[in-house]
């Protein structure tokens, strides 16, 4: 699979709404027990956010990180399940907020939770084909579980953006393979004028998760030559806290180069964001050298798998905008009543 | 009955400064203007440039919004605020992220940007700058 070839990372994002539900809160509404939550909680947006203002957000600190002039922007592609519009792209607003010019291709990518990654894997080969000179990939969602079900405890919200451009000196990092796996899985879906998403637990663990996410990480170490010792941190979507931590047991991964990638257990799963977040996470605190395997998921279903090695630029560049943990520590905790507010659950 | 939807030109004609606090700055007297003109409103000067106020400022004093026309209901109790740019221009707008008991006067106030409102009948989001507290570091 693909050698990437001159591309590499010049500014990163990530962003987290304030507001949180606990999952002990969701599981009192429904009768559950609070032992058999899955996170301790989510993050939720508030009335006035929605994927596109939390791309905005990301984004924004990604183009702050790479210290460029938002015109030399020549792509914005963000990926995405709850766009705030059927037909009318998000790209676009994005662009406008930040003041990137309007001759660029804009994008909105639909692939579940990986859509972030399809992102990355387009922006990567426009600057490695020499298209452009900086583009503007992102994982935005305002996941939505039906009251009730399973997934409500972890359908979160929140963003992540990469400044993606051509190898410099002062890189924060630079992508060195991707390899990527998708079958036709029934695990997840969402009809047209549907407000929430169906999932099959038959497909949801071994035949959709796993096999994706594992599949890809064997296939990329077999086809280029790497073993788990190469590298420093193991990045994986997170729809829980419990399936990426298995993923690492079954590719025998010490947990050590996993946890520092966990985001779940605070945010929820993020759904596109998820796996973007966790390597934001993991740049807010990685020093060059260092060597990143990130692999996501998407139901439907899919596996990007990427190698990111951690440039000299990291140190300077990522000051330049506030750690992912500032987002962890604003937080206010909401009932089940204000959560059903935020996210338009009332219909009268 | 009276319609409060968004009127959709202007709107659009508005998306400089609500999307990027941009406008244009009287280069003789240094007045910043939200929108196109012609004339600067306070100095008759004709020398208007394009110019962006900074996006951090400080909040001078605030309101807080119970009973709002019905574009802004779902949003309701929101608190509106005058804030002082760093370049020194005051101007109005909405807060975000945080509650009246958070606030004080010359708070430091960053912009966001957030959902305005939803017009009613086409469903069309308005999007525009909003203030909030200032993201500290941990």
């Amino acid at each position: 699979m693909p050698q990437i070839r001159d591309a590499a990372i010049h500014g990163y994002g990530g962003y987290v709404p304030r507001l949180r539900i606990k999952a002990t809160e969701i599981a009192r509404i429904w009768g559950k027990e609070s032992g058999e939550v899955p996170i301790k909680e989510k993050a939720v947006a508030a009335i006035d956010e929605d994927a596109i203002t939390m791309a905005i957000e990301a984004s924004r600190y990604a183009i702050r990180r790479a210290g460029i002039d938002a015109a030399r922007i020549g792509a914005v592609h963000v990926g995405t399940e709850s766009k705030p519009y059927a037909v009318k792209p998000s790209g676009t607003i994005v662009a406008e907020a930040l003041g990137i010019g309007s001759n660029i291709t804009s994008a909105d990518y639909e692939f579940a939770c990986k859509a972030g990654t399809e992102a990355m894997q387009s922006i990567i080969a426009m600057v490695s084909a020499r298209r452009i000179e900086y583009g503007l990939a992102i994982g935005s969602d305002t996941a939505q579980g039906r009251p009730g079900d399973a997934l409500e405890y972890t359908a979160a919200s929140g963003a992540a953006a990469l400044v993606i451009g051509r190898e410099t000196r002062d890189a924060i990092a630079r992508f060195e393979y991707s390899v990527t796996y998708v079958t036709d899985t029934p695990d997840f879906w969402r009809r047209s004028y549907e407000r929430f998403p169906m999932h099959t637990s038959r497909f949801t663990g071994e035949p959709a998760y796993f096999k994706h996410t594992i599949t890809a990480v064997k296939n990329l170490l077999a086809e280029n030559g790497y073993s788990i010792n190469d590298f420093d941190y193991f990045i994986f979507h997170q729809p829980n806290v419990k399936f990426p931590l298995t993923a690492a047991k079954i590719l025998s991964i010490p947990l050590a180069k996993v946890e520092p990638g966990i985001v779940s257990d605070v945010v929820g799963n993020t759904y596109a964001a998820c796996s973007m977040l966790g390597l934001v996470k993991v740049l807010d605190i990685a020093k060059p050298g260092q060597r990143i395997l990130m692999t996501s998921f998407g139901s439907g279903a899919g596996s990007d798998s990427f190698v990111i090695t951690v440039g000299e630029g990291i140190e300077e560049k990522r000051e330049r905008a506030p750690p992912l943990a500032a987002f962890f520590s604003r937080k206010k905790t909401i009932d089940y009543g204000m959560y059903l507010k935020m996210r338009d659950k009332i219909r009268v | 009955m009276l319609e409060f939807g968004i009127r959709i030109p202007r709107y659009w004609r508005g998306k400089p400064f609500r999307y990027r606090l941009e406008g244009f700055r009287c280069e003789e007297c240094g007045e910043f203007h939200f929108s196109p003109r012609l004339v600067c409103r306070k100095c008759g000067g004709k020398r208007l440039r394009r110019d962006k106020l900074s996006e951090r400022g400080r909040l001078i004093c605030y309101t807080v919004v119970k009973s709002a026309s019905p574009s802004f209901e779902a949003y309701t109790p929101y608190i509106v605020g005058l804030i002082q740019t760093e370049d020194g221009t005051m101007i109005v707008g909405q807060l975000t992220d945080c509650d009246p008991e958070e606030l004080h006067e010359g708070m430091d106030v960053e912009a966001t940007i957030r959902r305005l409102q939803t017009d009613g009948e086409s469903r069309l989001i308005a999007y525009g700058y909003k203030f909030r507290p200032a993201i500290q570091r941990p």
